[in-house]
């Protein structure tokens, strides 16, 4: 499974790429795998207030939809628009082109208690 | 084995030509009308199909022949009891005294109607042990979410209606039952099962207290397990005031042998549809009634249909507590006859053979399979059986690829992934009307398959490949969503992603 | 032993294999207090010859649309019915065969199940239909539930003119949920003040054709329920939709209804079949079961269901709703019936229902009788007679007429002396004839 190096990750398979206030926020390429053909992604509003650990939407394959996570707090100023005709891009690219939402961090300082690359690739293990 | 030779079938709107007509309708002898000035404005266009009689009848035999039912062959799968659809039900169904009456004639003028509904309520009360019985649910969840409305009104009667907030519910059960309980405004907690397959009595208590609205389990599990502690379960609701729902899916199981009234539930659907014959018709009409104690009984959906002392039926609507009206007549009517002519043909002598041999049946399959599929949890299964494919998973090979192999060999598959918390599940439902014979076919179907799993499981992943179409991109179906067809002339107007 | 096939032969051959001596045996796990040891209280078997004259005798005792003039609707309507329906209908392949949920082996369900979406969205002029309800009044419930859902608003605004009945069900269904029911009165039979409707209005709900048969004003409801950003939701009756503009295209949200004249028995009731459409946009809300066309690896075209992640099976708690089966069996027999009438029988039924239908509205003014209100009606009209309805109405009885539906018991002591008549395709100008006859008779 691919882990990119120079990114954090939740338990529950989010990964977030953090560029000054914010946070771009998808799911790992293990979890798109585990899916299966992901068929749609239902994303929040822009505006939105987040919590830390409050589900912002869901991703749905033919015959599961599971919650999505955000690991930080903040607005959500940007959701994939992408994703509302082509949510296979969640199985192709998921840190790149199937990436979710940004959030612009209200406490930053949550990130450093996500999961580093090494430990994410230990907990799949 | 060789592939149906049957053409693609064209949709509907693809046939026939404009004018046709194929009924001969009733001709008007009544003055004509000006239909603008008696209706106002008219609609322009109606793109209904133009065929004759004899097409539409082709048109449906054929999809017919692309289509598997009980009367086409074994139909094994778990939680559906897919029984022999008796044909005298449809006989007696068909009865013109049934079939062309209305729920809202006056009750004097369809005394026999009142009569089939307190028969069956009597019957199924004495069957199950429950005090009342209502018709009124259309189906199996229909009839989960009015149990959960009593047990609403009945906490709300004792001025715990905003206290009871969760409703517990075994993480095997079916997802009718969380759902149902949403529907009631009710929040959902999950009762883990235990190593033997049984619901796991210690975290059961560290959940039950005076915030639990009730517990909604299925006798027996969907496991296919009969729940040993179910009394004492039962107990430990009551003794914090809560209440316990059961799940009558697996009723099959104890017709005539154990009745859920005994074992200490306030309440309980039952699927006509499956314990007591009554056509799955393609996924519907279900029969959901529902069996409750006495002191539920105020909240009744209304009309409540009674025999008064004297013998006669009567039909009671002035009830001051009762939750309203869960659909708008009489329950499934026209199945209540069928369940009523098929429940008077066992009677009180045969009643009880329904589960012991829909019993034999099942462990009968599960043993014959023990050494290709092993059970889940390895005691003697009721009415069904739960076998886990776990050891082919390493060969590339799934519990849906067994089951779309069986295809191949002309079975309807089981039920397969569910319960949930048995990984590769295959749950089998032979039922009581079975016989030996189809039994051992299966089970050497089975036994082939399982072994062709093993030496060439390239033939189970492109299973089945006998039938019209192959396995099916859902995916595209969702994300190309189609759901109707759109005339040539307005195409160019239809949105084209949803 | 009626319907189990076992000899004692195959019985002792099983239990070999299993490895037990008696099928009592196989209950050990049932703990013994459990064990139900005596005979059920129950009738004695019946064996089919008996069955059958059983459930004679009952069904002798109904007075049935076969013994006397119909006029009785309300909801449901005796309409004919083509044999070709109930031949198709009670195929077995169709009749005993489960929920299509292995496409492979149900292409033939599936494929009508498909035709049955087209026809209905048609019909009611919509966008998407789903594979049907347990019945109108659920339907209509469902459909208020989805509102209150979309827009997070709590209030329901119901005309009165909707089916009594459907009303009740929708009060049951939102009380289980703690939404509140709003109710306009229409002591005209229609809906004129729509001054309830709000901010916090999920939706308005409206009956076209109306409980008493009148036409509704679909563009002032429209306009009402858009100016405060609740939903706009149509009951129709199917038949009369082959003739009036259809819901969809006054904008409509959602319309529901009863299929049940749409080849479907009235049956004191059930199994009838509840019509579901709405726009696309709400397609992922939609409860209940849709099927798609898609193609299978070689590029066949074939039918699933879809959008499978609404249903409870997979969202459980947060399904869309809680409903697991459609009327399939129902949905089929309007199918067939649809394809048989088509275009143009659907319209010479709903023709043929406003034509005797006017024709009575004349015929019936005997004897101080008069049509309540001058309003456009369809297929049924409010009879308002010089005396209480329940009475005329059994007298008429033996008379060989089912002369239609007291109002009083459902809209209190104004109504009465009110009538609620129907006039399907069936009836004819001599049984109306008789109808006025006998009626001024008992009047």
């Amino acid at each position: 499974m691919n882990v990119p190096t120079d990114l954090k990750y939740t338990k529950s398979h989010e990964w977030v790429r953090v560029e000054g206030d914010i946070a771009t926020i998808g799911i790992t390429d293990h979890a798109q795998s585990e899916l299966g053909d992901i068929v749609f992604v239902d994303l929040p509003n822009v505006g939105r207030a987040l919590n830390a650990e409050e589900s912002f939407g869901t991703v749905e394959s033919v015959k599961t939809a599971s919650d999505l996570y955000s690991p930080v707090s903040g607005e959500v100023v940007e959701a994939n628009p992408a994703l509302s005709t082509q949510s296979e891009l969640v199985n192709t690219d998921p840190y790149l082109g199937g990436w979710m939402i940004k959030v612009r961090m209200s406490q930053p300082d949550q990130v450093a208690a996500l999961m580093d690359p090494a430990s994410y690739q230990a907990s799949l293990d | 084995m060789p592939m149906k030779q049957v053409p693609q079938p064209i949709s509907i709107f693809e046939k026939g030509s404009p004018g046709r007509m194929g009924a001969n309708l009733p001709e008007t002898d009544a003055p004509e009308v000006d239909l603008q000035a008696a209706l106002g404005d008219l609609r322009d266009d109606l793109h209904l199909p133009e065929l004759g009689e004899l097409e539409v009848l082709r048109h449906f035999t054929n999809l017919s022949h692309i289509n598997y039912g009980i009367e086409t062959g074994f139909y094994p799968l778990g939680s559906c009891t897919m029984k022999y659809n008796p044909k005298i039900n449809e006989a007696t169904a068909g009865l013109p005294g049934f079939r062309a009456i209305h729920p809202m004639q006056p009750v004097e003028t369809a005394p026999g109607a009142f009569e089939v509904l307190a028969q069956v309520q009597e019957i199924l009360c004495e069957v199950a042990g429950f005090d009342e019985i209502t018709l009124q649910p259309l189906a199996g969840a229909h009839g989960e979410l009015t149990c959960l409305m009593l047990i609403k009104a009945y906490h709300d009667s004792r001025g715990e209606g905003a206290q009871r907030k969760y409703v517990l519910i075994p993480d095997s059960a079916h997802g009718t039952n969380p759902a149902s309980a949403a529907a009631c405004g009710y929040e959902v907690k999950s009762v883990p099962t235990d190593a033997h397959g049984n619901t796991d009595l210690e975290a059961l208590r560290g959940m039950v207290n005076n915030e639990v609205a009730a517990l909604m389990i299925t006798n027996p599990s969907t496991l296919g397990l009969f729940e040993p502690n179910i009394k004492e379960i039962c107990d430990l609701l009551h003794s914090v005031g809560a209440q316990v729902f059961c799940d009558g899916a697996n009723m099959n199981a104890m017709v005539g042998t154990t009745r859920p009234g005994d074992h200490g539930f306030d309440c309980m659907h039952f699927n006509l549809h499956k314990t007591f014959s009554t056509p799955h018709g393609g996924g519907g009409p279900g029969c959901g009634a529902i069996g409750l104690m006495k002191h539920l009984e105020p909240f009744l959906p209304i009309p409540v249909i009674r025999r008064a002392s004297n013998g006669k039926v009567q039909l009671e609507t002035a009830r001051p507590l009762s939750i309203g009206r869960v659909s708008a007549f009489y329950g499934q009517f026209l199945m209540e006859v069928r369940a009523l002519t098929y429940l008077l043909a066992y009677g009180r002598q045969k009643m009880r053979n329904i589960s012991r041999f829909a019993v034999l049946n099942a462990n009968y399959v599960k043993a014959r399979l023990r050494d290709v599929l092993p059970a889940a949890h390895d005691r003697h299964c009721m009415h069904e059986c739960v076998l886990t494919a776990t050891r082919y998973k390493k060969g590339g090979v799934r519990a849906l690829d067994i089951s779309k192999r069986l295809i191949d060999y002309g079975f309807h598959p089981p039920t397969n992934y569910f319960p949930l918390i048995v990984p590769e599940a295959i749950m089998i439902e032979p039922t009581e009307t079975e016989t030996k014979e189809t039994l051992d076919a299966f089970c050497d179907a089975m036994i082939a398959i399982c072994k062709e799993a093993e030496e060439s499981p390239e033939l189970l992943h492109g299973a089945p490949s006998t039938q019209i179409v192959g396995r099916l991109d859902e995916a595209a179906a969702v994300k190309n969503l189609d759901v109707r067809w759109i005339h040539p002339s307005r195409r160019e107007k239809a949105p084209v992603s949803g | 032993m009626p319907y189990i096939p076992h000899t004692e032969a195959d019985v002792e051959a099983m239990l070999q294999t299993i490895g037990v001596n008696r099928i009592e045996d196989l209950f050990s796990e049932v703990p013994e207090n459990l064990r139900f040891s005596r005979e059920l209280n129950i009738p004695d078997a019946m064996d089919e010859s008996k069955l059958y004259a059983h459930l004679k005798g009952l069904s002798d005792q109904n007075v049935d649309a076969t013994k006397v003039s119909w006029f009785l609707g309300a909801g449901l309507y005796d309409r004919f019915v083509p044999a070709s329906v109930g031949a198709v209908i009670s195929r077995g392949e169709y009749l005993t065969s489960y929920t299509p949920y292995q496409p492979e082996f149900s292409q033939g369900y599936l494929q009508t199940i498909y035709e049955f979406q087209s026809m209905i969205a048609e019909l009611y002029g919509m966008e998407v239909a789903n594979a049907s309800m347990y019945d109108g009044s659920t339907s209509m419930a469902e459909a208020a539930v989805l509102a209150h859902g979309l827009t997070g608003r709590r209030k329901i605004v119901v005309s009165a003119s909707v089916h009594p009945h459907y009303r009740q069900v929708l009060e049951t269904y939102l009380w289980a949920q703690s939404l509140d029911l709003v109710t306009i009165s229409t002591p005209q039979a229609l809906t004129e003040d729509y001054s309830v409707v709000d901010d916090q209005t999920a939706c308005v709900i409206i009956q076209h054709p109306n409980f008493f048969g009148s036409l509704e004003d679909l563009g002032k409801a429209h306009d009402a329920a858009r100016k405060a950003g609740a939903m706009f939701i149509v009951v129709s009756d199917p038949t009369s939709m082959a003739l009036l503009k259809p819901p969809g295209e006054f904008d409509a949200d959602i319309v529901v209804g009863e299929g049940q004249p749409l080849g479907v028995a009235m049956g004191f009731g059930g199994p009838l079949v509840g019509l579901f459409a709405c726009k696309r946009e709400l397609v992922r809300r939609i409860p209940g079961r849709i099927v798609g066309r898609t193609q299978d690896h070689e590029g066949r075209p074939g039918y699933v269901m879809t959008l499978r992640t609404r249903e409870q099976d997979i969202r459980r708690e947060k399904a869309t709703s809680n409903i697991c089966t459609n009327e399939a069996l129902m949905a089929l027999a309007a199918t067939v019936y649809m394809s048989a009438l088509g275009k143009n029988g659907l319209r010479k039924v709903a023709e043929g229902t406003v034509r005797n239908t006017q024709y009575a509205r004349q015929a019936l003014a005997v004897q101080g009788a008069r049509p309540k209100f001058e309003h456009k009606v369809f297929g049924e009209f409010v009879l308002e007679l010089p005396r209480d309805a329940s009475e005329v109405q059994k007298e008429l009885i033996p008379r060989g007429i089912m002369a239609g539906l007291p109002l009083g018991p459902y809209y209190g002591d104004a109504w009465k002396n009110s009538l609620l008549v129907a006039c399907t395709e069936t009836r004819t100008r001599a049984q109306i004839d008789h109808y006025a006859a006998m009626l001024k008779e008992v009047l």
